[in-house]
């Protein structure tokens, strides 16, 4: 194992219009670390996850997958680096013309990793993975409810074993047990197929659940980063405030976006 | 403020639309012809687009072919001209009414579905899950539906010509008292290959431009559940535009030299 990391931001900025959302983030995931970043609504945790994903192209600066440069790259390039990702949107993003199954198995059968005929075991095994029966691999995602299509959305994202996770608000939404019973599932998930993972959400039960190390966001900068333990006593005012939730604080909420 | 400015400013956001619905368009046709295809989703697309639409475009058809020949019935009998209603009937309905009405109601319905479908799996992220799924989602999503509206468009316009001229058939015949076998002989008569040629290609462009519409305004739909609706609205109105716009395009083409 080298001292790569498996993910390194360099000064990447992102603006919509004049509105500035990204200014500047440096951010470092080691091989097979949980990092996660927290921080208010409208601060960018967003758009930092899908600039690495490739769904939003930043404006300046560098984004390295493996040392390898992903800005700027061809879409073959594109493609073979996105292999390694797993992906767990915040509302599931579930294919809603597809059953479970097909829904698990989805990437594995876009990247012709299995024969339709192999997929629904495949999914069954996936499903098992994440706390669910044979059952559900029939329904439709219209069918289950908030919590269950999270786990299915969770199932899918591990199914072609990524290398790297990402979590979009895993919890947000969901019953606080349901939320507990994920952030567990996150836990064990990546741990068995030993990714790394990369999560953001305002959740802070969740944060120091699944984090080994978090960075917090703020005005488009990571503000403060460091091991889960050091969180409450950082030192630093914006995250004191934001993990004991205070409505008073260096931080102040704009009301208007 | 400068008088000039509110005029540049529709220039620019003219241009601006055309440029990326150009852009759109070259990159879903891009995708119709190379790998990897979807042949399921086609047929799928295929089945909603031709097969289902058929009532509507049906009904569409045989009441325009019905009023046509009460219509000119009421015109003709003024200069004793009773005779040419069988002409008229075919003539309008091949070369104008069967596509251009087909197309009207096709755009109503199709157009309005794939853009609220696209739309809904814009603003859910679905769209984004099909990329990290290692899934173009302009060869799965848009390249399907372009196909599916080119190819069955023109066999929806031709179902809707016989049905057409049934319809004249039907109020010559049974309100008008002309006899039936004189009727279609005179249909049969008239019709010349061109006539119907130049319907078809019509149908076929159409049906490029509802699912081109449908698919361009669902894909970049914004703002949840508004968007989606503004998205819908949008697809409907530009693609019924554009039909008839391109109707008198075409018919330039074929009839005058």
């Amino acid at each position: 194992m080298s001292d790569t990391p498996k993910i390194e931001m360099r000064g990447v900025t992102k603006a919509f219009g004049k509105k500035v959302v990204l200014n500047g983030v440096d951010l470092d995931v080691g091989v097979g670390e949980s990092v996660v970043i927290i921080g208010g609504s409208g601060t960018g945790k967003s758009v930092t996850l899908k600039s690495i994903l490739g769904l939003l192209t930043p404006d300046t600066g560098s984004i390295k997958v493996d040392g390898e440069e992903v800005i700027g790259m061809g879409s073959a390039d594109r493609e073979r680096v996105s292999h390694q990702f797993g992906m767990l949107f915040q509302g599931g993003a579930l294919f809603d013309s597809l059953p479970v199954w097909e829904n698990v198995s989805f990437g594995l059968l876009a990247e012709k990793r299995c024969t339709r005929a192999d997929a629904h075991g495949i999914a069954i095994e996936k499903l098992a993975m994440v706390g669910m029966n044979a059952d559900v691999a029939d329904l439709m995602p219209s069918e289950l409810s908030g919590g269950m299509q999270k786990r299915v959305g969770l199932a899918r994202a591990i199914a072609s074993d990524p290398e790297i996770i990402f979590f979009d608000e895993p919890t947000t939404g969901l019953d606080p047990i349901m939320a507990d019973v994920i952030n567990d599932l996150i836990v064990k998930v990546t741990r068995e197929v030993g990714a790394t993972g990369l999560s953001i959400t305002h959740d802070m039960a969740s944060a120091r659940k699944i984090a080994n190390r978090i960075a917090m966001l703020y005005e488009g900068k990571i503000i403060w980063q460091g091991p889960v333990e050091d969180i409450d006593h950082s030192g630093n005012e914006y995250v004191e405030q934001f993990i004991n939730g205070k409505a008073e604080g260096p931080i102040q909420m704009a009301v208007r976006a | 403020m400068n008088p000039l400015q509110p005029i540049g400013r529709v220039v620019f956001a003219f241009l601006g639309t055309t440029g990326r619905l150009m852009t759109f368009l070259a990159s879903g046709l891009m995708h119709t012809v190379r790998p990897p295809f979807y042949p399921r989703i086609v047929l799928r697309q295929m089945v909603d687009i031709g097969f289902f639409s058929l009532p509507v475009v049906g009904l569409t058809a045989v009441f325009a072919g019905m009023v046509l020949a009460l219509q000119s019935h009421t015109g003709f009998s003024r200069f004793g001209a009773e005779g040419a209603i069988a002409n008229v009937v075919v003539l309008s309905i091949t070369r104008e009414l069967g596509p251009v009405l087909a197309g009207l109601m096709v755009a109503g319905r199709i157009g309005a579905s794939l853009a609220a479908e696209i739309g809904t799996m814009r603003v859910t992220e679905q769209i984004d899950a099909l990329t990290t799924l290692s899934t173009n989602p302009m060869k799965y999503l848009v390249a399907p539906r372009l196909i599916a509206g080119i190819t069955m468009f023109p066999l929806l316009v031709l179902v809707a010509d016989i049905i057409g001229v049934f319809g004249g058939y039907l109020v010559a015949v049974h309100k008008l008292g002309f006899n039936g076998a004189n009727y279609l002989q005179k249909t049969w008569e008239m019709l010349t290959y061109s006539d119907v040629e130049s319907g078809l290609v019509k149908a076929a462009v159409f049906g490029f431009i509802v699912s081109l519409m449908g698919c361009y305004h669902g894909y970049n739909s914004k703002g949840g559940a508004q968007g989606v609706g503004r998205a819908t609205t949008n697809a409907v109105v530009s693609a019924s535009i554009l039909i008839l716009c391109s109707d008198y395009i075409i018919t330039e083409m074929f009839f005058t030299k």
